[in-house]
């Protein structure tokens, strides 16, 4: 019983707690033994919340035997990046700086999560701050990727991903600043959206870019991260960038499944050269896929996303010198003193608790950033990476007017060895360059999985890409291809990744 | 925390025959508003530390802010009472540098977009023939959060040098403020210092005006920065305009009314000697000793100070409607010195008195007491009196003291209906600072009433008359001064309980005078 529970779908498993077939705790805890037998392979958690998750779940089943009304999702286990605050669960962000630190408030991702009645299973690993493509920048190790212990599972939410790909959870909670929940997502053949900026409240999201970070589910089905997406999504007063506007209807248009007549745009500087070609092959797949389910296909052209890459990395680090400015050491967080000083002041108690609770990819943007906004510089750096950004939103709306959605391989390859690109930064930032244009215009995203690579046997993912507000239109397509790909495929493409027993528990340490 | 310093300063005089002073006023104001500019706490002055504080303000990981939208309409209203352009768009930025009091370590602030912009503010100064009016240029004013508060411990001066250590209340972290930056004030001449301190006390009385701020400078509640420089004096046929601008200093700390023009005034003394000595002078902040009445070095500033300002990306931009400017610009007082004109020959006060009564802050006390029905002259004659006088040794204000315009306008009807004196009268006030009662009931406690009885009065001036045959026929002779011996006689005959006034017409009726 207990494996058939933790390989269910959100919404299968949501309709047998519905029908009272399962119980909330009997859920929670098949997630939590499947925790306690893979994640030492996997090292998708920082923090696993035991006593929480089943205290949760028991007051579900207290309240569906009560005949409370519940939400859609009420008993279904998550597991939550580690980068939003949970009220006395530790919140790291994956940083040595926030070691021990327990949050005295909730996100409200967080909060809505509660609401609703989803047992939150523990905090996943991520990238430092979420700087980084493969969750190899962790302070607290690198997470593995389910199909292939020794790859990556992207970042900088590869724990989410890593999670759900490898059944510990049907759901996650990812952030997406320069494609953080969908580079993960398609490296680890599962489903990832980055909603429209504004659609999902930042409150209590440790903020890495703020004009660009957006919170989004992570999960194994198209319907699956619409359910969790209408229930995190929504006006929040506490963050005055939320959209006041109902949520887009995502549930409908993933049930709805629906491409006929729509316009689908293939981005023509989103695919070419540096694409792995088995990444490309899927991708072509996918879009004929597309075709025969009814969609009209038209090849439009974005020409300044090709500085999308460089006005990101000015702007995300500008703002990310600014965000991080806060762990100094004088009220949370790691606190050290200045070797061989006796009665240190303020200022180096801050600068060497800042060395010592830093990583080095931390430290590094911290420095462009700093470097960006400085007087004389500012102007050539961050002002011109700005007006970058409303061309590449220019290029959108033009782009928008041929095609109702636009599409393209969500990441340039499938995914890399743990180690490889850890000494090339470049080589790392080019893992986004797909994705980031989404991030500086603000609009949604999501990536799904179009198969695996032939050359490697790993997954890849395409890109969905819908004008800003309109997110449902992600989900009616997704929804559709992903029907006729497991058509193609005679069932989910997660069934044929290989089979996890703890045995590799390898140098990650064990957290719980 | 005593300063001393061994800079020459120049007589003033001598300094402002050979430069000409050129200054600029930064004003910080705290408004009053129910809760912080970015969050819900509260802002009352006084709690414990570190009690009106949440993740917000604290500057915890993933906290936000949120815009107070009666702050923005204070600082409309400011703005408009300034005569001042409204931005019918603008953003806030985060201003970046580390510093243990602010908790994110920038401070969100407005920068090169502030909300009010272009302004002025005509205040008054003594001129050869009565007050001028003196019109001070109005570069900005913005909206930004204040900081926490360090108290340094242990050390001799309470700066953060030489301290053991630190504490910090991060109560006032968040509090709105506004700041309210003059354009650089040219043409004052000697009146600087002068002109500098009336400004500040029209921005006071005009906040007040307002209700936007308790302006309290004693609290912080209003906190004043003075940037001064010297140049030469214009000789010969050239303007004085045209004579290029000296290097300034900042002096920080100018935090009350009177502080402001003795900083300037120190400060021109200072510059000027080290000018006319042959020096330069250092661009520097510099600090206000309120205790020494001079200023010391602080920090080299230098326009290399960066702070790295950006657009704060997590608010969206302040965009008043014009429908709203109106409504606000719809909800501003008489200016201050309008309403004082106004007042004053309302009062029939002499430009003495009303100067005295503005300078004492019995303005509004006044106005509500002759509001309750006491005469103008009444009025002016309590409040500046002895609560005045306790008052100003106290340093405390006037209302501080037990008594209200309802009291004052009670104990003046008593007079006018006749039924205490006016030494009676003084009686009562007494009480009324003794926290006894209401006049009424202070003057039934301690027995005071005229005595109405005629036949009584009518045989003490009798008698009184009888016994003092000399005094009398001065009287008769026409010496109508002298019958003031004899009234005397008849009050202190009647224990004080009689009506001075007729006492007068009684003993003049008898002698014939
Ligand atoms: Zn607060």
């Amino acid at each position: 019983m207990t494996p058939d529970l933790t390989r269910s779908s959100a919404a299968d498993l949501a309709g047998a707690l519905s029908r009272k077939d399962v119980s909330a705790v009997e859920a929670t805890q098949a997630h939590l033994d499947r925790i306690a037998a893979v994640d030492g392979d996997v090292h998708a958690f920082l923090h696993v919340d035991t006593e929480g998750a089943l205290a949760a779940a028991r007051d579900v089943d207290r309240r569906r035997a009560a005949g409370e009304e519940l939400s859609p999702l009420a008993g279904v286990p998550i597991a939550v990046k580690d980068i939003a605050v949970t009220k006395g669960v530790p919140t790291t962000c994956g940083s040595r700086t926030l070691e021990g630190w327990i949050p005295p408030y909730d996100a409200t991702v967080v909060a809505r999560l509660r609401a609703a009645g989803l047992p939150i299973l523990g905090k996943t690993n991520m990238d430092e701050f979420a700087m980084g493509s493969s969750t190899e920048h962790s302070a607290f190790g690198p997470t593995h990727n389910p199909w292939d212990l020794e790859r990556i599972p992207g970042g900088s939410g590869g724990g989410s991903s890593a999670a759900v790909a490898s059944f510990q959870a049907p759901l996650a909670i990812g952030t997406d600043t320069g494609g953080s929940i969908r580079q993960p997502a398609a490296v680890t053949g599962t489903v990832g959206t980055k909603p429209t900026y504004g659609g999902v409240s930042r409150y209590g999201l440790v903020a890495l870019a703020s004009s660009l970070d957006q919170a989004g589910p992570c999960s194994r089905s198209v319907l699956d991260a619409a359910l969790l997406h209408a229930v995190i999504a929504g006006h929040d007063v506490m963050d005055s960038t939320s959209i006041d506007a109902p949520v887009p209807p995502v549930v409908e248009a993933a049930r709805r499944a629906d491409v006929r007549g729509l316009r689908v745009g293939v981005v023509k500087e989103l695919g070419g050269e540096g694409y792995q070609p088995g990444v490309r092959t899927r991708f072509e797949e996918s879009v004929q896929l597309l075709v025969d389910a009814g969609a009209e296909v038209v090849e439009v052209s974005c020409p300044h996303f090709d500085y999308a890459l460089a006005a990101y990395y000015l702007i995300m680090p500008s703002e990310a010198s600014s965000n991080l400015a806060r762990f100094d050491a004088m009220r949370y967080g790691l606190r050290v003193g200045p070797d061989g000083v006796g009665s240190p002041s303020a200022e180096q108690v801050m600068a060497a608790s800042r060395d010592a609770g830093f990583g080095d990819e931390v430290k590094r943007r911290i420095i462009l950033g700093t470097y960006a906004l400085s007087s004389g510089y500012y102007d050539a750096y961050y002002g011109q990476a700005q007006k970058v950004r409303t061309l590449i939103a220019r290029d959108f709306a033009a782009a928008f007017e041929q095609a109702d959605v636009l599409v393209s391989p969500t990441a340039p390859t499938t995914a890399f060895r743990i180690g490889e690109k850890l000494d090339d930064p470049m080589a790392m930032y080019l893992n986004d360059i797909a994705t980031i244009p989404a991030n500086l215009a603000g609009i949604p995203g999501m990536s799904l999985p179009s198969g695996l690579a032939d050359e490697d046997g790993l997954p890849a993912g395409i890109q969905l890409l819908a004008p800003a507000t309109k997110d449902e239109r992600l989900y009616g397509v997704g929804a559709a291809l992903e029907a006729a790909l497991e058509q193609r495929w005679g069932g989910r493409l997660l069934d044929r990744a290989p089979e996890l027993d703890g045995s590799a528990a390898s140098a990650t340490e064990a957290r719980a | 925390m005593t300063a001393t310093t061994t800079d020459a300063v120049m007589d003033l005089d001598e300094a402002l025959e050979r430069f000409d002073p050129v200054f600029g006023l930064e004003v910080h104001v705290e408004l009053n508003t129910a809760t912080k500019m970015f969050c819900g706490c509260a802002t009352g002055f006084g709690a414990d530390p570190n009690t009106q504080v949440c993740p917000v303000c604290l500057g915890l990981p993933g906290a936000l802010p949120v815009v107070n939208a009666t702050a923005v309409e204070s600082a409309i209203r400011i703005g408009l009472a300034l005569n001042c352009e409204i931005a019918s768009w603008c953003r806030f930025a985060r201003k970046n540098y580390f510093y243990p009091d602010m908790p994110k370590n920038f401070q969100t602030s407005q920068y090169d977009e502030p909300i009010d912009f272009e302004g002025y503010l005509d205040v008054e100064v003594d001129g050869d023939d009565g007050p001028e009016t003196f019109r001070v240029a109005i570069e900005r004013a913005h909206m930004e959060e204040d900081t926490g508060k360090s108290l340094h411990v242990g050390g001799a001066t309470g700066r953060i040098q030489g301290a053991d250590h630190s504490l910090v209340d991060y109560n006032r972290a968040g509090i709105p403020l506004i700041e309210i930056v003059t354009k650089p004030i040219t043409g004052a001449g000697g009146r600087a210092p002068e002109v500098a301190k009336a400004y500040v006390s029209a921005l006071r009385d005009l906040m007040k005006a307002l209700g936007v701020s308790d302006v309290r400078m004693e609290q912080g509640s209003m906190r004043c920065d003075a940037n001064l420089s010297l140049r030469p004096r214009a000789t010969g046929s050239q303007e004085q305009a045209d004579v290029p601008l000296g290097t300034r200093t900042e002096t920080k700390n100018v935090n009350s009314l009177r502080s402001v023009e003795r900083a300037i005034r120190y400060e021109i003394g200072r510059q000027a000697a080290v000018l006319a000595a042959g020096g330069s002078i250092v661009q520097e902040t510099r600090h206000w000793h309120e205790d020494t009445g001079v200023t010391t070095s602080g920090r080299p500033k230098s326009d290399a100070d960066d702070y790295r300002y950006f657009p704060e990306p997590d608010l969206v931009p302040v965009a008043p409607s014009a429908e709203l400017v109106e409504r606000l610009r719809g909800t501003l007082p008489e200016p201050p010195a309008q309403r004082r004109h106004r007042l004053q020959s309302e009062w029939g006060y002499s430009d003495l008195e009303m100067r005295d009564v503005y300078n004492a802050g019995a303005v509004e006390l006044i106005e509500e007491s002759v509001a309750a029905g006491a005469t103008p002259a009444a009025a002016r004659k309590w409040w500046m009196g002895e609560i005045a006088r306790r008052a100003s040794a106290e340093l405390r204000p006037l209302a501080d003291f037990g008594v209200t315009a309802q009291h004052v306008a009670e104990l003046d009807g008593l007079v006018t209906s006749g039924r205490l004196n006016d030494s009676m009268a003084r009686q009562v006030m007494e009480g009324l600072l003794a926290g006894e009662g209401t006049p009424t009931e202070i003057a039934d406690a301690r027995g005071l009433q005229l005595v109405e009885d005629d036949d009584a009065l009518e045989t003490a001036v009798d008698e009184v008359i009888a016994a003092n045959p000399d005094i009398a026929d001065k009287v008769r002779g026409g010496k109508v001064q002298a019958a003031g011996a004899l009234i005397g006689q008849v009050m202190k005959a009647m224990n004080g309980q009689a009506d001075a006034g007729k006492v007068r017409r009684l003993i003049l009726d008898k002698l014939g005078a």
